[in-house]
């Protein structure tokens, strides 16, 4: 009980450093409660021809969200590929009716937070609606494949560290990376929908394709000049990304993780390839592959649309207002602390 | 007559050297930088002030590190500063809040725990940042903290919000490009030294290339809850020119834990 109250407090509060931004979100009408048009099923048509930068690529620019219910790999007992658009609405509501569920008025999950409250639930935001019943699209049964041998010692090595490290409110290092303002699942790559304020921002200009990921402002700066990948030795978060355009696609290949926030149990070592394609004014196609040798005998492709919605984005400044964080640990400490007395009491 | 002749040579020879001076400075026109795809000058690439206004944006004598352990490493270099007229015109009670600020450095200063650096102190950290820049939206992506500025060019709207980084508004003057920001908190500092601003704050840049490598950036700073009239700076920025040069992560706030949270963590039971 002492434990759910504290993690219900560091969700309440980092979900307050949240609602500032999702309210104004809710406040831009062009955002709210607006469904994207369906993800074309069957490969995109050849008939839509992207607009043009100036400067001649394919523009790919503005706000866009990949929010979706769509799970990453295929619920059990699900066989097939698409769903028809009936079920696909019925997917949907179901998927809202859960997130909805944990903040019943009165019920004991309730004090986490009520996250339709803000907009925070993603059935009042845009979502990148798609007909698929898992984003992963290969293998072809839409899901992840084993994890190899070397794979499942490295996660074993991990969490033999974790479990070294001691308890989750032990120290700031054991809390999750997110909780510590580090970095989250948007930002990838590959990008992978947040959950809430999924939201994107394209820029680009000669040479260059820029990614603003609103959680947590994180940018990619994509150059598109055939540069090599720096030194092993330099190693990053988000990786080092390189692009070029293979017709109206941007193909974007990146290397050089850290390794410290592994994708899916994924090695320092994994390259993650992904391909943005525009094909329709408020769709664009985003697929990516995942590549690592020393986690998955196979490579995977996931496909994960991304629809226009309305910006702008704000600032998301996690770090600075993490009171969170501080809160849960010192919480955690007085527990401690009180359990001691009451042990010190108990044998005098 | 000899002397009115004198007289006449006299006003000749002036003359003329006023004619020479205004033929050179008509010969050194404002420089007029590259274009981008749409026309306008193109101020893309990575840049990074060289100066030491980070430390103390006002004039500065070398100084001992603040941290005994870090020696020369951690030392402060002299500087000549980039305040126009060399000193910040502080309301008084405001010069006694910067002074605590000074004193009280190592605990009060944003950057020390990795906060977002504020405007324009973004610009002058000793670190690279890049410019993005479309018809619509000019990205300013700072290497410090992964700090971003969006720079609207089109679609302007008053700040929805305060925040660290301000809201900016962009518009072409000539070869400038002038940014108009507002809405701040009232959180960041403008260096090292505890010079600090209100939330009234309001920014006013230019960015002005001034040769194929380098760009002049003058900020003019009003913030009447602070400062008693509108004070400038200015300082050249210079372009990263190494052929892979790029924007790096600087993800400090790893960096930053055991210094905000360290005395939270668990004690081995005794």
């Amino acid at each position: 009980m002492n434990r759910r109250s504290l993690v219900s407090v560091g969700i309440l509060v980092l979900v307050a450093a949240v609602v500032l931004s999702a309210t104004i979100a809710a406040q831009a009408p062009a955002s709210a409660a607006k469904a994207a048009p369906a993800a074309k099923a069957a490969p995109a048509g050849k008939a839509y021809t992207p607009p043009k930068t100036p400067d001649g690529q394919p523009d790919l620019q503005g706000f866009w969200t990949n929010s979706t219910y769509v799970p990453l790999e295929r619920p059990q007992g699900v066989t097939k590929e698409f769903y028809t658009p009936d079920e696909a609405e019925e997917a949907i509501k179901k998927a809202a009716a859960r997130e909805a569920e944990q903040t019943e008025p009165g019920t004991t999950a309730d004090v986490h937070y009520d996250f339709s409250q803000f907009g925070l639930d993603r059935s009042q935001s845009t979502i990148a609606k798609s007909l698929r019943t898992s984003l992963v699209v290969d293998p072809p049964d839409g899901k992840i494949p084993p994890v190899n041998a070397q794979g499942q010692k490295r996660a074993a090595d991990r969490a033999a560290a974790r479990k070294a490290a001691g308890g989750q409110y032990d120290s700031v290092q054991n809390m999750p990376i997110g909780s510590r303002c580090i970095i989250m699942g948007g930002a990838g790559p590959p990008m992978m929908n947040a959950g809430y304020n999924a939201n994107y921002q394209i820029v680009q200009s000669p040479g260059y394709v820029m990614i603003l990921t609103e959680m947590i402002h994180d940018v990619r700066v994509i150059p598109l000049d055939n540069r090599t990948q720096p030194p092993q030795g330099v190693r990053q978060w988000t990786g080092v990304s390189r692009g070029r355009w293979e017709g109206n696609t941007l193909v974007v290949e990146t290397t050089n993780f850290n390794g410290k926030n592994a994708f899916r149990g994924a090695s320092e070592n994994m390259k993650v390839t992904e391909r943005f394609t525009r094909v329709a004014d408020d769709m664009i196609d985003y697929k990516f592959t995942v590549e690592d040798p020393a986690t998955w005998d196979r490579t995977w492709t996931a496909e994960a649309p991304l629809a226009k919605t309305g910006g702008p984005i704000f600032e998301f400044a996690c770090h600075e207002t993490n009171y969170g964080i501080a809160n849960i640990l010192a919480g955690a400490r007085a527990e401690e602390k009180q359990k001691a007395e009451q042990a010190k009491k108990g044998s005098n | 007559m000899r002397n009115r002749f004198l007289t006449r040579v006299t006003v000749v020879a002036i003359g003329l050297c006023v004619a020479a001076v205004t033929l050179v400075t008509a010969q050194t026109p404002a420089y007029r930088a590259p274009r981008a795809p749409d026309g306008k000058p193109n101020l893309g690439g990575i840049w990074q002030a060289i100066n030491t206004a980070n430390w103390d944006i006002e004039a500065h004598s070398a100084a001992p590190s603040p941290v005994l352990e870090l020696g020369a490493a951690g030392a402060v270099p002299g500087g000549l500063g980039v305040v126009e007229g060399g000193t910040l015109p502080y309301r008084p009670e405001a010069l006694a809040k910067r002074n605590e600020n000074r004193a009280n450095r190592l605990k009060l200063d944003p950057e020390i725990k990795c906060y977002l650096p504020g405007v324009p102190r973004a610009t002058y950290m000793p670190f690279p940042f890049q410019i993005i820049q479309s018809q619509k939206h000019i990205m300013l992506i700072h290497e410090y903290a992964g700090a971003v500025r969006t720079i609207y060019m089109t679609d302007q709207t008053e700040a929805p919000a305060d925040s660290w980084m301000g809201w900016s508004n962009g518009r072409w003057e000539g070869e400038s490009l002038v940014v108009d920001t507002k809405g701040f908190n009232d959180l960041s500092w403008f260096d090292r030294s505890g010079n600090f601003h209100s939330d009234a704050l309001h920014v006013v840049e230019r960015f002005t290339p001034r040769s194929a490598d380098t760009l002049n950036y003058e900020v003019t700073v009003e913030d009447p809850k602070v400062f008693t009239r509108p004070w400038k700076m200015s300082m050249p920025l210079y372009r990263r020119v190494e052929p892979n040069a790029q924007i790096l992560e600087f993800r400090c706030v790893e960096f930053v834990e055991d210094l905000l949270y360290g005395h939270l963590r668990k004690q081995p039971s005794q």
